[in-house]
C-alpha cells in the first residue's frame, strides 16, 4: 500500500493527496460524511510529510525481507556509491526485483522539493495549491490512529439511526391529521364517491341495450359528440369561422368596454363612500334641479316622456307614501325619542325628519296639470295660508262616514279617533274655518253622541275583562261592588266569595284606579265633551293593565302599578295633546313630550290641491274649497301617519270582541273549580318549606353544671342564652323572587346514585362537562341531519374490505399538498413585496 | 262570518311509499323539552345494558390440529384463508367461512416457529426447529401430486421468527441472528448481530417498509433498517419482550408484548421511554396483533385470556376467555377489522368477534343510523356511575380474578414501601420514578 503510494506520489502529486484521503476515509466514517474542502486540506497537510515514516513503518510490519534489502539499499546509498541496478526477472538469481520493469533511478530517494520544483514549471497547477505544498514541507504531524471496531460501528449506528428517524418524522403530520380526524373511512384508499367526468366514465363503456345502441346512433347521427363532449362539430366550425382579425377587435371593444365600465365603477363607488351629509345634500339638490330643468324642456319638446317622467315621479311619491321611511318610526327615531326630552338638536331632528315626510309625499304641481286645473291653481294662490290648515283638520274626519250612522262598529271607532283629534284645535282653531263647517256641526254633534256610547261601552268591557281577570282581587272589587252595580249583577254568580279573604297578592294599581272608576260612573249621563277628550285615553289604558296583567301574572302588578299613574299624570298635565289617529297609546311623559312636537308639523306643510281626483261637481269654482273639503282626501285617509313609538304592548280593539267568548270559558272554569282554592294552598305550602329550611336554634343548656340542679330548678337565662347557638342564615332562597314556584334545594340521593360526582377526565370546568351532557344527540330534540352529523362514528370499515396498511402514496398526497400550500404562500408573500 | 279551515299540503304528511317512515312534523324548540338530557340517559342506560346482553365474542372453534397452534398467518389477499402451524409441524389452511381446514402439509419436524404469507398472495414461507425456510404453494396440490415446498434454505441455526416485506421479494428470519433474505439466493442478503445470540421475533414495519425491529433474548428490542450495514438501536428493558408489533397506520410506532405481564408501546425515535404502558394481563404476553385501522391491538397472554387495548390506553376494553382455552400462544385480528384469531396450546384455533356487542352482517341504513346513535349516547355518558359500572362489568375466570387481586395489592404495597423510603430519607435521594420510565433499563446506540 505504502509502496504504491509512494510511486504515485512520484509522478502525480495532486493525485496522490486524493489517495490519502481515500485512505482516510476508510478509517473514519465522521469524515466519509462532512467532505468540506478545508477540513479535507488540514488533513492532508500532515499525511504528506510523514509519507517516508509511514512507509518505513508499514515496510517494518511487512516482510522482512523487503525491509532487509531496503536497509541495504540505503546503506548502500549513504556510502554515495552507486550499486549496480537489479536486471530484469529473467532467470533465476538471489537478487531479483519484485516488479519486472526497471526505472530509471529506482533507488533514488525523492525529496518534496524535486516535486514541488517541476511544479513550478507546469502552469497547470493553481497558485493555490502550490502554497499549500510548500506549507506542507515544514509540517510535521502525525497521522491520528483509526478507531476501534466498536467505536466505528457505533458512529455507524449512530448516523443510520438519525437517518432513519428523520425518514419517520415525516410521517407525522399525517399521523396527527388522521389522529385529529372526526371521521375515519378504512380502508383509505378508497376510490372517491360521486359524480365523475363523464369522459372517464364514456371511455370504458358500451352500447349494450337496444335503448342505449339507439341512442348512440343517434347522437352520431346528428353529429353529437360522444367520447369528448365539449363541442358539436357545428360549434367547433362556427368557432373557427370568426377570423383573427375579428376576434382581436371584438376582444379590443369588450376590453374598452370592461375598462370603462371599472372606471365607472370605481368613481361612484368612490363617491358612494363619501360619508359627508353635506356632501350628498348638494348632490341630491343639484340632481333634482337638474332633473327639474329638464322636464320643464321636455314637458316642451316631448309630453309623452314627460308624462312618464310624471309618473314615474308619482309612483316614487306613492312608494314614500307606503314606506315607513320618514315616519319617525325607526331605530334612529326611537333613540331620538329617548333624547328628544333632553335635547333641543334631537327633537329638530325629528322635525326635519317629518319635513322630509311631508315633501316627498308632496304632489309635484307640473304645467301638464295646470292645464285641467288652471282655475285651481289660480284660486290657491290668492287662498291664504290657514285655508290650508282649516281644510287639513277638516279632512282628519273621515268624509266617508259623514252623517251616516248605519256603520260598522269597527269603523265608528276609527273615526271616532279621528273626530276626537279634530275637535281639540277645533275649538281653538280659527274663524274662517268655522263658517266653512257649518254644514257639518250638526253631524258632529250626532258623532259627539255616538262616541259616547261607544266609549261607554268600551270601558264597560275593559272593566269586566279586568274584573274577570283579577280573582285575586277580592278588596277592590268590594269596594267597587255598590258604585257599579250593574257590572255586578252580570258577574254575580261567578265572582267566588273566597276570594275576599285574600289579602297579599292584591296590587295597589287597583286602588289608584277607584277614584276614577267611579267619577265616570257618575258622569255618564252628563256627558262634555272636554271630559270626554280626558276620559278616552284612559280606557285603552286600563285595556292594556288588564291585558299586561293577563301576561305577567299575579307577581308583578306591584311593580307595573307605577305605570297608569304616569299616564293619567300626562293627560292631565297635557289636556291640550293633539291625539294622532289610529290606536295610539300615551304612556310616559316623553310620549307627551314628543306629540307636542308632531303637533305643529302638519300646520307648517301646505296641504296640496288633489291634482287627479275629479269629483261631479256642478259649479267647480264656487265650490272648490268645500269640494275640496268634502271630496276624500286620499293624503288623510290612506297615508300612514308619522306615528310615535309603540310600545310592544298593543291592546287592540279588535280583542274587545273576543273578550266575551273569553269571559265565557274563564266563567265556566271559574264556576268548575269553585271550591278549592289551589293559590291560597300553594302559598301556604311554599311557607311552609320555608319555614322548614330556615335553621333552627340550638339549645345547648344542661341543668346542674355550674349551678343548682334539681327538680323544679332551670338554669339561668344567662347561661341558657350563653349556650343557646343561633346558626348563621343560610343563604337565600332560590325561589325568594319567584312566587309561583317552590324550588327544592335539598340532595335527593337516590338521584345522587346516577349522578357524576367528580369531573371526569378530559375536561377542565364542571361548565364544560354539563355543557356536553346538556346538548341532546337523538332525533327527538334534533333535525335529521345534525342527527346524522352527530352520530358519525369515529372509524368506518366496510365489510369484507382488507384494510391495508398505510402507504407510501399517502405521504406523497400529503407533501404535494403541504408543496401547493407553500407555494401558494410563497407567491401571496412575493405579491406583498 | 270569518270561517277558520285548516288546509295543510298533503305532500307535508303524506309518505310516497309505504315503506317510508310516517313524517312527524316536530318542533325542536328546546323550551318544549325540558326532559332531553333525563331521557337520553335513560337511553344511554338501556344502551349499555342491551350492549352488555348482545356481547357474546365467540364465534368458533376450529379444532384439527394434534399439537398445541404455535403460529397464525393472515392470507394477505383472502380474507377467509388462514394458515396455522403446529408444535409438532404441521401446517393447516383454514376456510374461515366455512369454518373447515381445507388443507393440511407436514412443513417441517419439530416447531413450525413461524409462518408469513408472500405479499402477492401466492405462496407462503415456514421456518422450524428443523433449520429450514421453505416456501410453498398457496394453492394445494393437484391429485396425485405431491406436497412438495416450492424452495427450501437450508439455514446454519434454527430460525425463530420469520416475516416479508410488504413490497419486495425480501423477508427476514431470526434465530441467533437477524437475517435479510432475497428470495431469489440461498444466502442471506444482510446478516445483523449485535452482541445477543438469540432473537425471538423480527417484524418489517409496514409502513416505512425497510425498518425492522426484533426481539432478544437479553431483554432487547433491536431495531434495524434494511439498507444499513448495522443496526439502528436497542432498548433494553427490565423483562424480556415475546413479540413485537408495529403499528400499520402510524410509521413510528411500535408495541411490545413483554414477559413482565405488560405491554409497551414505544416511540421507535424516542426508545428511553415508552409512550403508553399496557397493564391488565396477569401472566407474561405471549403474541400481539394490531388492527389494520391501527386504533387497537389485541394481546394474547398465558393467564390464558385474549385482551383488546386502545392503543393508547392503559387497560385493556375487553378480556375475552374461555373455560377451555388454554395458554393462547398466537393471536391476529383479521383485515378487515372484524375478528380475531388466536391458536392456543390446548390445539385449537378461536374465531372472536372483535367487537363483542355488534351484529354481524349487513345493516339496514335505519339498523346503523340507531347503532351510531346508541354508541354516541354510550360515549356521551361513558361517566355516570350506573353506566360506567354497567359498560366496565366484565367476568373474569376465578383464578385470573384473584391473581388481578393479588397483584393489585401487590402493587400497592410496593408502592407504599416505596413511598416510605422517600418519606424517611434525604428529600432527592430517592426520586419518583414513573412507571414509564420504570422498565427501561438503558437504550444502547
Amino acid at each position: 500500500m505504502a509502496k504504491v503510494s509512494k510511486k504515485k506520489v512520484s509522478r502525480k502529486s495532486v493525485r496522490k493527496s486524493s489517495t490519502v484521503t481515500e485512505k482516510i476515509a476508510e478509517v473514519k466514517p465522521d469524515v466519509v460524511y462532512d467532505d468540506g474542502d478545508d477540513e479535507f486540506l488540514s488533513k492532508e497537510d500532515g499525511n504528506i510529510s510523514s509519507e517516508e515514516e509511514e512507509e518505513e513503518e508499514d515496510g517494518k510490519d511487512g516482510k522482512d525481507e523487503r525491509k532487509r534489502q531496503k536497509l541495504l539499499e540505503a546503506i548502500s546509498a549513504l556510502g554515495g556509491k552507486r550499486q549496480k541496478k537489479l536486471g530484469e526477472r529473467s532467470e533465476a538469481a538471489v537478487l531479483m526485483s519484485e516488479f519486472t520493469v526497471n526505472a530509471e533511478g529506482e533507488g533514488d530517494k525523492i525529496d518534496l522539493s524535486d516535486l514541488i520544483g517541476s511544479m513550478e514549471k507546469t502552469s497547470a497547477v493553481p497558485a493555490k495549491t502550490k502554497k499549500q505544498l510548500k506549507n506542507l514541507q515544514h509540517t510535521n504531524k502525525t497521522i491520528e490512529c483509526p478507531l476501534s471496531k466498536q467505536e466505528s460501528e457505533r458512529i455507524q449506528r449512530d448516523v443510520a439511526f438519525r437517518k432513519a428517524s428523520t425518514e419517520v418524522t415525516r410521517w407525522k403530520d399525517i399521523i396527527k391529521q388522521n389522529q385529529r380526524a372526526e371521521q375515519l373511512v378504512f380502508p383509505l384508499d378508497k376510490e372517491p364517491t360521486g359524480p365523475r367526468p363523464m369522459e372517464r366514465m364514456v371511455t370504458g363503456w358500451k352500447a349494450q341495450t337496444p335503448l342505449e345502441q339507439e341512442i348512440f346512433a343517434l347522437l352520431s347521427a346528428n353529429k353529437q359528440p360522444i367520447n369528448d363532449p365539449i363541442l358539436t362539430p357545428a360549434e367547433e366550425a362556427s368557432m373557427r369561422a370568426m377570423s383573427l382579425e375579428e376576434a382581436k377587435i371584438r376582444r379590443a371593444e369588450l376590453q374598452k368596454a370592461r375598462a370603462l365600465q371599472s372606471y365607472y365603477e370605481a368613481k361612484t363607488r368612490r363617491e358612494r363612500k363619501i360619508k359627508s351629509k353635506k356632501y350628498h345634500k348638494v348632490q341630491n339638490k343639484a340632481k333634482r334641479k337638474e332633473f327639474l330643468k329638464k322636464f320643464e324642456e321636455m314637458v316642451k319638446t316631448d309630453p309623452a316622456a314627460a308624462l312618464e317622467e310624471l309618473s314615474k315621479i308619482e309612483l316614487a311619491r306613492m312608494q314614500e307614501r307606503m314606506s315607513l321611511k320618514h315616519q319617525n318610526s325607526g331605530k334612529w327615531a326611537k333613540s331620538k325619542v329617548i333624547m328628544a326630552k333632553y335635547d333641543e338638536g334631537a327633537r329638530k331632528a325629528m322635525q326635519q325628519q317629518l319635513e322630509v315626510n311631508k315633501e316627498l309625499t308632496q304632489k309635484l304641481v307640473t304645467s301638464l296639470n295646470k292645464e285641467e286645473e288652471e282655475e285651481e291653481a289660480v284660486d290657491e294662490e290668492v287662498l291664504p295660508d290657514f285655508v290650508n290648515d282649516a281644510e287639513q283638520r277638516l279632512d282628519s274626519s273621515n268624509p266617508w262616514m259623514r252623517g251616516k250612522l248605519s256603520e260598522d262598529p269597527a269603523e265608528k271607532e276609527l273615526s271616532e279617533n279621528m273626530d276626537l283629534i279634530t275637535e281639540g284645535p277645533g275649538a281653538v282653531g280659527n274663524p274662517a274655518e268655522e263658517e266653512e263647517d257649518e254644514e257639518e256641526v250638526v253631524e258632529t254633534e250626532e258623532e259627539t253622541l255616538l262616541r259616547e256610547f261607544d266609549s261607554r261601552r268600551k270601558w264597560r268591557q275593559a272593566h269586566e275583562e279586568m274584573e274577570e281577570k283579577e280573582p285575586q282581587v277580592p278588596e277592590q272589587e268590594e269596594e267597587e261592588g255598590p258604585q257599579v252595580p250593574e257590572q255586578e249583577e252580570e258577574e254575580g254568580p261567578q265572582v267566588p266569595e273566597q276570594e275576599e279573604e285574600e289579602g297579599p297578592q292584591a296590587p295597589e294599581q287597583e286602588e289608584e284606579e277607584e277614584p276614577q272608576v267611579p267619577e265616570q260612573e257618575e258622569e255618564e249621563e252628563p256627558q262634555v265633551p272636554e271630559q270626554e277628550e280626558e276620559e278616552e285615553p284612559q280606557v285603552p289604558e286600563q285595556e292594556e293593565e288588564e291585558l299586561s296583567a293577563i301576561g305577567e301574572g299575579i307577581a308583578d302588578s306591584s311593580g307595573e302599578a307605577e305605570m297608569p299613574e304616569g299616564a293619567a299624570d300626562s293627560c292631565h298635565t297635557n289636556p291640550s295633546a293633539q291625539l294622532e289617529e289610529g290606536l295610539l297609546r300615551i304612556r310616559t311623559l316623553e310620549d307627551m313630550e314628543l306629540l307636542s312636537q308632531q303637533e305643529p308639523a302638519p300646520d307648517e306643510a301646505p296641504a296640496e290641491p288633489p291634482a287627479t281626483d275629479k269629483p261631479p261637481s256642478v259649479t267647480p269654482q264656487a265650490d272648490k274649497t268645500r269640494k275640496r273639503k268634502r271630496g276624500i282626501e286620499l293624503k288623510e285617509v290612506l297615508t300612514k301617519e308619522t306615528k310615535v313609538i309603540k310600545v310592544p304592548l298593543a291592546p287592540t280593539i279588535e280583542d274587545t270582541e273576543d273578550t266575551e267568548d273569553k269571559l265565557d270559558q274563564r266563567g265556566l272554569i271559574k264556576e268548575a273549580f269553585a271550591g278549592d282554592d289551589v293559590v291560597s294552598d300553594f302559598l301556604k305550602d311554599k311557607r311552609k318549606q320555608e319555614d322548614a329550611a330556615k335553621p333552627q336554634v340550638v339549645d345547648l343548656t344542661l341543668p346542674g353544671w355550674g349551678e343548682w340542679g334539681g327538680t323544679n330548678l332551670k338554669p339561668s337565662r344567662n347561661k341558657r342564652r350563653r349556650f343557646r347557638i343561633k346558626t348563621a342564615p343560610p343563604p337565600p332562597r332560590r325561589d325568594q323572587c319567584l312566587p309561583s314556584i317552590i324550588v327544592s334545594e335539598k340532595r335527593n340521593s337516590s338521584i345522587s346514585l346516577h349522578q357524576v360526582n367528580s369531573l371526569p377526565f378530559p375536561f377542565q370546568n364542571h361548565a364544560q362537562f354539563e355543557s356536553t351532557i346538556r346538548a341532546p344527540l337523538g332525533r327527538t330534540w334534533n333535525t335529521e341531519q345534525t342527527v346524522r352529523k352527530i352520530s358519525k362514528p369515529k372509524v368506518v370499515t366496510q365489510l369484507g374490505a382488507i384494510i391495508e396498511p398505510m402507504s407510501r402514496e399517502e405521504l406523497m398526497k400529503d407533501k404535494k399538498q403541504v408543496s401547493t400550500g407553500s407555494t401558494s404562500h410563497v407567491d401571496s408573500w412575493k405579491r406583498k413585496r | 262570518m270569518k270561517v277558520k279551515v285548516l288546509s295543510r299540503n298533503p305532500d307535508d304528511y303524506v309518505r310516497e311509499t309505504k315503506l317510508d317512515i310516517q313524517r312527524v312534523p316536530r318542533n325542536y324548540d328546546p323550551s318544549l323539552h325540558p326532559f332531553e338530557v333525563s331521557r337520553e340517559y335513560t337511553r344511554a342506560l338501556n344502551a349499555t345494558k342491551l350492549e352488555r346482553v348482545f356481547a357474546k365474542p365467540f364465534l368458533a372453534s376450529l379444532d384439527g390440529h394434534r399439537d398445541g397452534v404455535n403460529c397464525l398467518a393472515k392470507h394477505t389477499t383472502n380474507l377467509s384463508t388462514l394458515f396455522s402451524g403446529s408444535c409438532d409441524g404441521e401446517v393447516k389452511v383454514w376456510n374461515l367461512t366455512k369454518r373447515e381446514c381445507v388443507r393440511t402439509l407436514q412443513a417441517h419436524e419439530g416447531f413450525v416457529r413461524g409462518m408469513v404469507v408472500r405479499y402477492c398472495g401466492t405462496s407462503f414461507f415456514t421456518v422450524g426447529d428443523d433449520k429450514t425456510i421453505k416456501q410453498w404453494k398457496i394453492e394445494a396440490p393437484a391429485y396425485g401430486e405431491e406436497e412438495e415446498p416450492l424452495n427450501t434454505i437450508l439455514g446454519k441455526t434454527v430460525f425463530t421468527g420469520l416475516d416479508h416485506h410488504r413490497k419486495e421479494g425480501v423477508f427476514a428470519t431470526c434465530g441467533q441472528q437477524v437475517d435479510v433474505w432475497d428470495e431469489q439466493r440461498s444466502s442471506p442478503i444482510r446478516s445483523f448481530t449485535w452482541g445477543v445470540d438469540s432473537f425471538s421475533a423480527v417484524r418489517f414495519n409496514p409502513v416505512e417498509t425497510e425498518l425492522l425491529a426484533s426481539c432478544a433474548s437479553d431483554r432487547s428490542i433491536v431495531l434495524y433498517d434494511m439498507r444499513e450495514p448495522a443496526p439502528l438501536k436497542k432498548v433494553i428493558m427490565t423483562m424480556r419482550s415475546n413479540t413485537v408489533c408495529w403499528n400499520p397506520m402510524e410509521a413510528y410506532y411500535f408495541t411490545c408484548s413483554n414477559e413482565d405481564y405488560n405491554l409497551y408501546t414505544y416511540d421507535m425515535r424516542y426508545l428511553d421511554k415508552p409512550i403508553t404502558v399496557h397493564m391488565d394481563h396477569v401472566s407474561a404476553v405471549l403474541d400481539l396483533d394490531y388492527s389494520p385501522t391501527g386504533k387497537e391491538f389485541v394481546s394474547a397472554s398465558f393467564d390464558k385470556t385474549i385482551r383488546i387495548f386502545p392503543k393508547d390506553g392503559g387497560h385493556s376494553r375487553e378480556v375475552y376467555h374461555t373455560k377451555r382455552m388454554q395458554h393462547v400462544i398466537c393471536i391476529k385480528w383479521s383485515a378487515d377489522n372484524k375478528y380475531i384469531l388466536s391458536g392456543s396450546d390446548e390445539m385449537n384455533i378461536r374465531l372472536w368477534k372483535a367487537n363483542a356487542a355488534e351484529k354481524l352482517g349487513v345493516l339496514a341504513p335505519r339498523e346503523r343510523q340507531a347503532a351510531n346513535y346508541s354508541q354516541k349516547l354510550k360515549e356521551k355518558y361513558q361517566h355516570h356511575p350506573q353506566i360506567k359500572r354497567i359498560a366496565n362489568h366484565r367476568h373474569l375466570p376465578k383464578i385470573i380474578y384473584h391473581q388481578t387481586r393479588e397483584q393489585r395489592v401487590m402493587k400497592e404495597a410496593r408502592r407504599k414501601k416505596e413511598r416510605n423510603v422517600r418519606k424517611h430519607s434525604r428529600p432527592g435521594t430517592v426520586p419518583v420514578v414513573s412507571e414509564k420510565e420504570k422498565h427501561v433499563v438503558t437504550v444502547v446506540k
